[in-house]
């Protein structure tokens, strides 16, 4: 540097931090995010979106014209309206019918999948951030192995071995998430752990697990609600994937994954039973991503302004 | 540069601040008010008050420096007759480094990690037009070494800043403000982060540097005792105010503001002649002061007027200016010090049938691979209090987190608590052991968790030890406040709503609440103002006495020393030096490390 950079004494910063800004850190990290994520355009667009594709995910099936699996056109019957708004599929069912009815499906399950991801791999980083050494190297070894296989691979993997089942594309994505998620929760532990305030709760005898969920864990919340709102991202994705390549929901269920699979032969003569499935889920991962960027942004932003993470 | 024509005979003032007024944007709340003051040719003034005085903002402001949030709003800061708030920017970047120049509090944060220190001092003399050529400027650089008492050797020159120990830095930091001779340089608690016997070192410096330049220097901190040998004037800064400015020794000798004698009282006597006393309260941040005198809280000269009208600015003698309503009753008031004993002198004689209560014996730690405390040996007597003293690194507290059971590495030999060898975590203690020894952390600002109420941080030894009920816990919890002298309100506080004075305050009453027999305390007044530290030195005393505790005092200021304890282990390197009762470790030392520890520590 230059010139001798002027530097504020940390006492000092203090007594200009805003009075609002301290107050709404000390209720809760997460709610503080939360409110400064929202101050931010992006977020509240992904929210809006998310909450518009929740509306016809929820409402849909009780709007829809007809049943899902009922015959109402010739197959790849162009739209029609007001009878066939977006045409027929590959058999012949009314195409807006399936859309408002495969939604549901995607959504849960990955939102399952993420809750799953993000308690295992919590877990797991809060233990190894706190018990470093050989746990915390044994246990981070093999995340890495895990690591190594992309997670459509992996999935595909447990899948093709035990079959097609729901619980079990839950689980396995879920657990195929547990290791990035690991990591971030390790790496805010690990700062944690440092501070005194947990060699206090150690010096009166507290069991382990205590300190982890009690001293710990409410201090690290903000960076895992970030990786939530990724993890989320990731889910769906992959969910629609496995529903597309067959793995996921059977016919003649609703899905939007499995639409895209089913109807891709006509994508020429009637393009709308893939276009609009395809359309939903981009919609939706951008939604989310939104959100968890929202976040992300607003916990940097929180970060530099306090010093607290 | 256009200079004010000095009358002769006076000196002429080279840095003049008039009516400053410096506010938070946009809230409008004042930090500093009415700040005037002027420094003259080789001066040294030393600018002193508490957190959140609002010091360093009028230190900056002197390079036309605000930080975000803070607004110059009124006033005139003169350097040689120019006027540098309405200075251009391009004309700022001139003078800032040259006619005038920062020191920081934490220089590592301020030098060039990924320059080398040779280059970044070449660096601020190439930038400010310094000397002729290269060779000029490599001379002035060599120069400067030498008078910071650094190499300038090429070896030397080509290292990186993280290559230097933290007195080394501050003294590159040292030499890069001084490097273009300029006219003010402004110190800004330099010596904080640094040990004793750094200190000492870098105080010299700047006296030296400051009188053969003839430099103004403003020397900003909280710590009276680090400026009384080197300030010529000082100004004491009361909650954005300057509430007395005089020579040292009319500060000393005659102060005339309550909260000037009080801040003297604060500072630790090194001889033991004198009490500690702190100051009660805490100075309120802007935007959180009292109308009427700021100061009238926490004085014991209040009267009505003070809470209506701030006082005017009064001259005691020529040069010697004071705000107080009643000054001349409080300067005619002899004597700043008391005399009262806080610890118990009459256990300073090491009666044969005293107690052992932690017996250390032959002990070595490691931290990892490395050895870090070679052949301990050392006791603590029951109700009486054992300081252990020594500079970072020297072990000290290391060797009470063995004896805390949380250094979690290797340790060798015995440490023994009632005759009983103590296993070498607390988590593997039992549990009427984890009670009885309590530990206080250096750092109130982590040791409390920053998401519990301060009711929850104090339930937790509660919930451990005892089995009570949920009454019964408020009854005890609003009773360990009481000791800490704190109120039961600030149960449903969290710890960041709380002064550091406070939090520490919280911290050993979570200690106190498990009811213990030996209390550690690690550095516990080292995050905190001078003033706090006394106040908290005093509950020590008072609560060790009271309640019959058996204490081990970590510290590395030798002057708290006799305030508190009757004997005293000195640490170097992982050793302990010297061991013995505080009065006779402190009037004749053996160990040369003592002595040199003993004379560096700055006194009154």
């Amino acid at each position: 540097m230059s010139t001798p950079e002027i530097r504020v004494g940390d006492s000092d910063l203090a007594e200009l931090e805003p009075a609002v800004v301290q107050s709404e850190r000390r209720r809760s990290e997460w709610l503080m995010t939360l409110s400064e994520a929202w101050r931010m355009g992006r977020t509240k667009i992904g929210v809006g979106i998310f909450l518009v594709i929740i509306a016809i995910a929820v409402v849909g099936p009780w709007v829809a014209p007809y049943s899902p699996t009922e015959l109402v056109a010739p197959p790849f019957s162009a739209p029609d309206i007001p009878k066939l708004w977006l045409g027929s599929d590959y058999i012949g069912r009314d195409v807006l019918t399936r859309v408002l009815y495969g939604g549901r499906t995607v959504i849960l399950l990955a939102l399952a999948a993420t809750v799953i991801g993000l308690g295992v791999g919590v877990t797991l980083g809060l233990i190894t951030g706190y018990a470093r050494r050989w746990i915390d190297e044994t246990i981070m070894r093999l995340l890495d192995v895990v690591l190594a296989f992309p997670q459509i691979v992996l999935t595909l993997l447990f899948v093709s071995i035990l079959g097609p089942r729901l619980w079990l594309i839950v689980l396995i994505v879920g657990i195929s998430h547990a290791p990035r998620i690991a990591r971030v929760a390790r790496a805010a532990t690990l700062e944690v752990a440092q501070r005194d305030f947990v060699r206090a709760a150690e010096a009166f005898g507290i069991a382990r697990w205590k300190i982890l969920f009690n001293e710990i864990m409410p201090s690290i919340t903000s960076p895992l609600l970030v990786e939530f709102g990724l993890r989320l991202t990731y889910s769906i994705g992959l969910i629609a994937a496995l529903s597309f390549l067959g793995f996921g929901m059977q016919p003649p269920s609703a899905d939007w994954g499995l639409m895209i699979n089913e109807n891709r032969i006509g994508i020429v003569i009637q393009p709308w039973p893939v276009f609009v499935p395809v359309l939903l889920i981009g919609i939706l991962t951008i939604a989310t991503n939104l959100i968890a960027d929202g976040l992300g942004r607003a916990l940097i932003g929180i970060e530099r302004d306090t010093g607290v993470g | 540069m256009a200079r004010e024509a000095a009358p002769a005979g006076e000196r002429e003032a080279v840095l003049k601040v008039h009516g400053l007024r410096i506010v938070l944007d946009p809230s409008g709340v004042d930090i500093d008010d009415e700040v005037s003051l002027q420094i003259h040719r080789g001066e040294v003034l030393g600018l002193v008050g508490e957190s959140a005085s609002g010091k360093t903002t009028v230190g900056t402001s002197l390079l036309n420096y605000q930080r975000r949030g803070a607004k110059i709003e009124a006033g005139r800061i003169e350097i040689d007759g120019q006027d540098v708030l309405s200075m251009s920017t391009e004309a700022l970047r001139k003078i800032r480094g040259g006619a005038i120049s920062y020191v920081p509090q934490d220089s590592s944060a301020s030098l060039n990690p990924a320059l080398r220190i040779g280059k970044q001092l070449l660096e601020i003399l190439e930038i400010h037009g310094f000397g002729e050529s290269q060779a000029d400027r490599e001379a002035r650089r060599a120069e400067m070494m030498a008078e910071v008492l650094l190499p300038s050797d090429e070896q030397f020159l080509r290292r990186y800043p993280h290559q230097l120990s933290g007195g080394q830095q501050q003294r590159v930091a040292i030499a890069m403000a001084f490097a273009n001779r300029p006219r003010i340089i402004v110190l800004d608690e330099p010596t904080t982060a640094l040990d004793v016997t750094t200190q000492a070192h870098v105080l010299d410096t700047v006296r030296d540097l400051t009188r053969s330049y003839g430099v103004a220097a403003l020397y900003i901190t909280h710590d009276l005792a680090v400026v009384a040998n080197l300030a010529d004037r000082i100004a004491v800064m009361y909650a954005g105010r300057l509430v007395e400015v005089g020579t040292r020794d009319e500060l000393f000798d005659e102060g005339h503001h309550p909260y000037s004698r009080k801040l003297l009282a604060s500072i630790p006597d090194i001889t033991g002649e004198r009490a500690l006393r702190g100051i009660r309260g805490w100075a309120p941040r802007p935007g959180q002061r009292p109308s009427g005198c700021t100061f009238a809280p926490r004085c014991d000269w209040v009267i009505d007027k003070c809470r209506a009208e701030y006082p005017p600015v009064e001259e005691v003698s020529p040069g010697h200016t004071v705000r107080c309503w009643r000054y001349k009753e409080v300067g005619a008031q002899a004597g700043v010090f008391e005399t009262v004993e806080l610890r118990d002198k009459s256990l300073s004689q090491r009666a044969a049938d005293v107690r052992e209560v932690i017996s250390v014996r032959d002990v070595d730690a490691y931290y990892q691979h490395k050895k870090t405390l070679h052949d301990i040996n050392t006791s603590l007597s029951e109700r009486h209090c054992l300081s252990l003293v020594g500079e970072s690194g020297s072990g000290k507290t290391t060797l009470a987190r063995c004896i805390a059971g949380l250094h979690p590495h290797r340790i060798v030999g015995d440490i023994e608590f009632n005759g009983k060898r103590l296993a070498r975590e607390a988590r593997d203690r039992p549990r009427a052991t984890r009670q009885a020894i309590q530990y206080i952390f250096q750092n109130p600002y982590s040791s409390l968790n920053p998401r519990k109420t301060i009711g929850q941080i104090l339930s937790q030894p509660l919930g451990v030890f005892f089995d009570l009920s949920r009454s019964e816990t408020e009854d005890r919890m609003a009773d360990v406040l009481e000791k800490v002298a704190l109120d039961a309100s600030l149960l449903s506080r969290y710890p960041d709503q709380l002064s550091g004075g406070e939090r520490q305050r919280v911290a050993i009453a979570r200690g106190l609440a498990a009811e213990p027999t030996v209390l550690i305390c690690d550095e516990v007044t080292s995050w905190l103002d001078v003033s706090v530290q006394a106040a908290i030195i005093e509950l020590l005393a008072s609560l060790q006495r009271d309640m019959g505790l058996s204490m081990l005092f970590v510290t590395h200021n030798l002057a708290l020393v006799r305030s508190i304890s009757q004997e005293v282990a000195v640490m170097t390197e992982g050793r302990i030096v010297e061991f013995g009762l505080v009065d006779a470790v402190l009037e004749d030392p053996q160990a040369d490390y003592t002595k040199k520890l003993l004379s560096d520590t700055p006194t009154v």
